[in-house]
C-alpha cells in the first residue's frame, strides 16, 4: 500500500514526526543515553513511538526465564516457539476475544465538512467556497443543525442504524497544530513528546504474548506507531494475501530451510546490544511466523495480491459475500476485506492499525480530495461492517476512526483550509451506543487561532475503550488516566 | 589536507573495517577493493577524498538501461526517475555528493505527487549543486523551487489570504524544530512574508513559469520572531537561519544522519559556533562529523533501503539493467522523489516484517542474472559448506560477517548438503546452496547495518 499522498491532491502531505528528532532521540535511548538530554534543547519535539524498544531491558527482564530454560546460546525466542505460540495465543485469547481496529485518516480531516452546520450563517460566511449547502446531505440525528457531508452517506446510514458513535468535537487542551506533534500525541495516547510506545502497544505489553506478532497488526506495509510496544512482538503487512517471501533460485526443502535459517538468525540477534542489529533481526524473526500464518490466505486464489476471475470486488480475493468499493488510489477496501477474513479465520488479533491512502491535509483544492477520500473510507467501512456481520464476527470488532486535528474554521485563499484544533472522530461496530458523545463546538466560540475547541478528550476515549472494550485498567496504559473523563461507548 | 576540526578527532585504527563504515555512511557502500584503497589513505585522506571532490562527477561503468536495453527516460516514464538517481548512487565517483543530495531530499522532503518528474529532477540538481555548500543559499533555493512551491502551496500563498503550509514547515521541519522559538503568530506572519509566488499552467508541460508577482505579495509590515519590517521571502529565509535556535537544530539533525550515538554537548556547541562563524557552510560540519570518534566508535546504523540497494549493485559489480528497481523501492520503504510526507523518511525505523520481505525481493532482482542453474557448477563438486559460504561472500564483494551470522549460514549450508539423496544431485544441491547463501547474505543484520 502506498503512504504517498493522493496524486490528485496538490500540496497534500502528512505523516510521521520529523525524522530528525525521532532518529536522534531513539538512537540516544537505544545507545543507552537519557531522554532528558533531548528535552533540554527541544522539549516538545515528539519521538516516534515504535523505534525506542529497549531490547536490553527486555533481555534482562522478561526473557531471563526463557534463557535459563533454553540456555545462554539462545538469545531469543526460536521461530519454532513462535510458531507454536500462535496456536497457543489463539487458544488463550479465545474465539470471542475483542479486537480494536484503529483507522487513521491522515492529514487532519475537516470536521466542519464531515458534519457541517449547513444552515449557520456564520459557517457560510467562514466558508464561502467550501461550505456544505443546506439540504445537500442527511441531517444528523442528534443535532439537526448539522448535516452529514453528501460523500459520507454511508456513515449517515450506519449511524441511523445505531452502529456509529460520533464525537463531533474531539481533541485536547493546548492543541498543537503540527501534523507530526499532534499525530504523535494521538498515537502515544498522551501529550508527551518523548513517549516511545503507542497507546495500543502499551496495552499489548500488559496483556500480550511474547510469541504472537499478530496481536498488534499494522496493515500499512510498515509499522504503525500506535502499535509500538516496548516488549512484545508485532507484525506489519499490507494485505494477508500479498505477504510474499521467496528466494531466487532456491526451491523445495532448501527454500524452507533457508527461510527458517534467516528467521533463526533473527531470533538469535533480536536482543542484540546494538540497536540497529536488533531492529533488522527483530523483523527477520517475526517474518517467519507471519509467513507461516498467512500461507492459507495466499493460496486461496493462487494469485497473491490479485482478485479471482478478474472480479471488480476487492473482497472477492477473501471470499467476502459483500461488495467492497473499488479504490482509485491505494487499497483500503482490500485491506479491510483481508482483515475481515483474518478475523473470521481466527488469527489471534487484538489491536489492528490502518492508515488511509488519502491524505486529508487539504490546504488547497479541498473539495475534490475530501469528497473522494471520505466517500472511499465511509463506503469501505460500511462494507467491512456488513462483511463482519455476514461472517458472524461483528460482535468482536470495534473500529476507531480518527485524525490528528480538525481544520481552521475560516477557509484560506486556495480553496482549502489550514491546520485547526478540535475535529471529528467515529466509533463503529455492532456494539457501540450509536449516539453522539460531546457536542458540536460552536463557531462563535473559536479559540485565539480561529479553531474549534474540544469538548471530548481523546485520552478519555482511549481510557473508556480500554476499560469497556478490553476490560483493562486504563491506569496501566494511559498516563494520568485518572484525570480524564470516561464516556459510555458501548450499548 | 583538511582544516583543523573544531571538535574531537578519531585517532584509532583506520583499517578496512573503519573505511567500510565510512563508505556506507558517507556513500553507497564499497565496490570490491574500495575499502582497502580508502584505508590506505588514512582517516584524514579518506574523508578528504569524499568531502573535497575535484571537478565534475564521473559516472563509472555501463550506462543504465531497462530490461529491453533501452535508455532510461526519467522525465516521461514512470519509475525511471527513481532508477536515474539510483544509477548515480551506484556509479558516481562523488559518492558523498550523492549521499548529501539524499540527505537534503529527506530534509526538504518534496514529493513528485504534487508536481512532476521534470520539476523533481530540476530540484534534485539544485540540491546536488548545494550538497556541500551553504545552508542559507540552499534554503533560499528550496523556498522558491518550483516543486516545493507546488508541494507546500507556496504558489497559491497570496496577499490577503495567506496559505500557512510552507511558512509552518519551513520553521518546524527545515530550520528550527517543532515549537522552538516561534509560535502560531510567527507562522502566520512568515506566511505573509512568503506571499507573491505564482505560476502558469501549460497544457503540455503542466506547471510552468514560476515567478514572483509583486501584485500578489503582501508589502505590509510583519512581525516575525520579534523583528518588525516589510519582510519578503528573502527576509523570511534570513530570519530563520539567523534565529538563535537554528544552529542547534541543524547540527543535531545533520549529526543524526551520520552517527548512531548522541552528540556530546561540547561537540554540538563547537559545531554550532563553527557553523555560524563560517556563514552557514555545510562542508566543514560534515568533515568534522566524519572525523569524529563517535562516527567510528558509536553503534551501528540501519542502512536506508535505497543506500542498501545501491550497495548491493556496487558490491556485486552491477549497474542498472532493469527498471524493476522503481517498484521494488516501494516494497523496501523508500521511493526516491516520493518521501512519505514533508518530514521525510523516518530514519529510526526502516524495518518491520513487511519491509524485510520487500528487501528480500530486492535481492531477488539483484540476483536476476546471478543464480546458478544448469548442468555444471562453477566452483566444482568438491566444494564444502565453508567454501560455499566464502564463494557467496565474495559474490557480494567480500564484506565479512560476524561470527553469529557466519555460523548461521554455515549451518544452513551443511543442512542443505545433508538433504542430498542421490549422487546425481551433486550439482543441483550445490547450486541451491550457493543460491540460498547469495539470497541471505545481504539480508543478515550485519549486511543491512554499518
Amino acid at each position: 500500500m502506498t503512504t504517498a499522498p493522493d496524486p490528485r491532491t496538490p500540496g497534500s502531505h502528512e505523516g510521521h514526526c520529523d525524522g530528525f528528532s525521532r532518529a536522534q532521540a531513539i538512537r540516544r535511548v537505544l545507545a543507552g543515553g537519557k531522554l532528558p538530554v533531548a528535552r533540554e534543547w527541544d522539549p516538545r519535539m515528539p519521538i516516534p513511538a515504535g523505534a525506542g524498544i529497549d531490547r536490553r531491558r527486555f533481555l534482562a527482564g522478561a526473557l531471563g526465564g526463557v534463557m535459563t530454560v533454553y540456555g545462554a546460546e539462545r538469545l531469543g525466542l526460536t521461530n519454532r516457539m513462535l510458531g507454536d505460540g500462535i496456536a497457543r495465543a489463539a487458544a488463550l485469547q479465545g474465539a470471542d476475544s475483542p479486537i480494536l481496529v484503529s483507522l487513521f485518516m491522515q492529514g487532519g480531516l475537516d470536521g466542519l465538512s464531515l458534519l457541517a452546520p449547513a444552515g449557520d450563517a456564520l459557517y457560510q460566511q467562514l466558508r464561502p467556497t467550501l461550505a456544505v449547502a443546506p439540504g445537500s446531505g442527511t441531517p444528523f440525528r442528534e443535532d439537526p443543525s448539522l448535516t452529514w457531508h453528501p460523500s459520507a452517506s454511508s456513515f449517515a446510514q450506519l449511524h441511523d442504524a445505531g452502529k456509529v458513535t460520533v464525537f463531533p468535537g474531539i481533541g485536547y487542551t493546548s492543541p498543537d497544530m503540527s501534523h507530526f506533534t499532534s499525530r504523535h500525541y494521538w498515537e502515544v495516547g498522551a501529550t508527551d513528546a518523548s513517549l516511545l510506545t503507542g497507546w495500543m502497544g502499551r496495552y499489548l505489553d500488559v496483556v500480550g504474548d511474547a510469541a504472537n506478532p499478530f496481536q498488534g497488526l499494522s496493515m500499512d506495509g510498515q509499522i504503525n506507531p500506535t502499535l509500538a510496544t516496548a516488549r512484545n512482538p508485532t507484525a506489519a503487512i499490507d494485505q494477508p494475501n500479498n505477504f510474499a517471501v521467496y528466494l531466487s533460485g532456491v526451491w523445495g526443502d532448501a527454500a524452507e530451510w533457508a527461510l527458517d535459517s534467516a528467521s533463526a538468525l533473527g531470533d538469535a540477534q533480536r536482543y542484540s546490544r546494538d540497536p540497529a542489529i536488533a531492529q533488522v533481526a527483530g523483523a527477520a524473526s517475526e517474518v517467519g511466523i507471519v509467513r507461516r500464518t498467512l500461507q492459507p490466505f495466499r493460496t486461496t486464489n493462487g494469485n497473491p495480491g490479485g482478485q479471482p476471475g478478474g472480479s471488480a470486488n476487492p473482497g472477492a480475493a477473501y471470499g467476502s459475500s459483500v461488495t467492497y468499493p473499488t479504490a482509485s488510489t491505494g487499497d483500503l477496501p482490500a485491506r479491510l476485506a483481508g482483515l475481515a477474513a483474518m478475523i473470521a479465520a481466527g488469527v489471534p488479533l487484538r489491536c489492528v492499525a490502518l492508515t488511509t491512502d488519502t491524505q486529508f491535509d487539504t490546504h488547497s483544492g479541498q473539495e475534490a480530495t475530501f469528497d473522494s477520500g471520505v466517500k472511499l473510507v465511509a463506503d469501505s467501512l460500511a462494507a467491512f461492517q456488513a462483511d463482519l456481520e455476514a461472517r458472524g464476527v461483528d460482535g468482536r470488532v470495534l473500529v476507531h476512526v480518527w485524525s490528528e486535528f480538525g481544520r481552521r474554521a475560516q477557509e484560506n485563499g486556495s480553496d482549502g483550509t489550514d491546520h485547526g484544533a478540535a475535529g471529528a472522530s467515529l466509533l463503529i461496530g455492532s456494539r457501540v451506543n450509536g449516539g453522539m458523545i460531546g457536542e458540536f463546538a460552536p463557531l462563535n466560540q473559536l479559540d485565539a487561532n480561529g479553531n474549534q475547541e474540544e469538548n471530548v478528550d481523546y485520552r478519555g476515549v482511549y481510557c473508556s475503550l480500554l476499560e469497556q472494550w478490553f476490560g483493562q485498567d486504563a491506569g496501566a496504559v494511559i498516563p494520568d488516566a485518572g484525570q480524564f473523563p470516561r464516556y459510555q461507548l458501548l450499548a | 589536507m583538511l582544516d583543523p576540526s573544531p571538535t574531537a578527532v578519531y585517532g584509532g585504527k583506520f583499517a578496512e573495517e573503519q573505511a567500510t563504515r565510512l563508505l556506507w555512511r558517507a556513500g553507497f557502500g564499497p565496490r570490491p577493493g574500495d575499502a582497502e584503497r580508502l584505508a590506505g589513505l588514512g582517516m584524514e585522506g579518506a574523508v578528504a577524498s569524499l568531502t573535497r571532490p575535484v571537478g565534475a562527477a564521473r559516472l563509472i561503468g555501463a550506462a543504465p538501461h531497462d530490461e529491453h536495453g533501452y535508455p532510461l527516460d526519467p522525465i516521461n516514464t514512470w519509475g525511471d526517475d527513481h532508477c536515474w538517481w539510483l544509477d548515480r548512487m551506484v556509479r558516481s565517483n562523488q559518492q558523498l555528493v550523492e549521499r548529501m543530495t539524499l540527505v537534503w531530499h529527506s530534509w526538504f522532503a518534496t514529493s513528485e505527487e504534487a508536481s512532476n518528474a521534470r520539476l523533481m529532477i530540476k530540484q534534485n540538481w539544485m540540491m546536488r549543486r548545494n550538497a556541500l555548500g551553504n545552508f542559507h543559499q540552499l534554503l533560499l533555493d528550496v523556498t522558491v523551487d518550483p516543486a516545493m512551491l507546488l508541494w507546500l502551496n507556496g504558489n497559491t500563498n497570496y496577499k490577503g489570504s495567506p496559505n500557512e503550509n510552507y511558512g509552518r514547515e519551513m520553521l518546524e521541519l527545515f530550520t528550527l524544530g517543532a515549537d522552538r522559538g516561534y509560535n502560531q503568530d510567527d507562522v502566520h506572519q512568515n506566511a505573509r512574508a512568503l506571499t507573491g509566488w505564482t505560476n502558469d499552467w501549460d497544457e503540455e508541460q503542466g506547471p510552468v513559469n514560476f515567478r514572483f508577482e509583486p501584485k500578489l505579495h503582501d508589502y505590509g509590515i510583519k512581525r516575525i520572531f520579534g523583528h518588525r519590517g516589510r519582510f519578503d521571502w528573502r527576509d523570511s529565509c534570513r530570519l530563520a537561519v539567523t534565529h538563535p535556535d537554528h544552529p542547534s537544530f541543524l547540527i543535531r539533525k545533520l549529526w543524526g544522519y551520520f552517527v548512531g550515538a548522541d552528540i556530546p554537548r561540547n561537540t554540538a556547541h563547537a559545531l554550532e559556533l563553527a557553523y555560524v562563524r563560517s556563514g552557514h557552510e555545510i562542508r566543514p560540519l560534515i568533515e568534522a562529523i566524519l572525523r569524529h570518534p563517535l562516527f567510528y566508535e558509536g553503534p551501528r546504523l540501519v542502512t536506508p533501503p535505497v543506500v542498501w540497494t545501491a550497495g548491493l549493485l556496487r558490491a556485486s559489480r552491477q549497474t542498472i539493467t532493469t527498471t524493476s528497481w522503481a517498484w521494488i523501492a516501494g516494497l523496501t520503504g523508500q521511493v526516491l522523489f516520493q518521501p512519505p510526507n514533508v518530514s521525510g523518511w523516518n530514519y529510526a525505523q526502516w524495518l518491520d516484517t513487511s519491509r524485510w520481505a520487500g528487501r528480500l525481493e530486492a535481492v531477488d532482482v539483484a540476483l536476476q542474472n546471478h543464480v546458478l542453474n544448469g548442468k555444471t557448477y562453477p566452483y566444482g563438486i568438491t566444494e564444502n559448506a565453508k567454501q560455499a559460504y566464502q564463494h557467496a561472500i565474495e559474490f557480494w564483494g567480500g564484506r565479512p560477517l560476524s561470527g553469529t551470522a557466519q555460523g548461521n549460514l554455515l549451518a544452513l549450508g551443511r543442512q542443505i548438503a545433508r538433504g542430498q539423496n542421490q549422487t546425481w544431485e551433486q550439482v543441483e544441491f550445490r547450486q541451491l546452496r550457493q543460491n540460498a547463501l547469495r539470497n541471505l547474505i545481504p539480508m543478515t543484520p550485519d549486511w543491512m547495518t554499518a
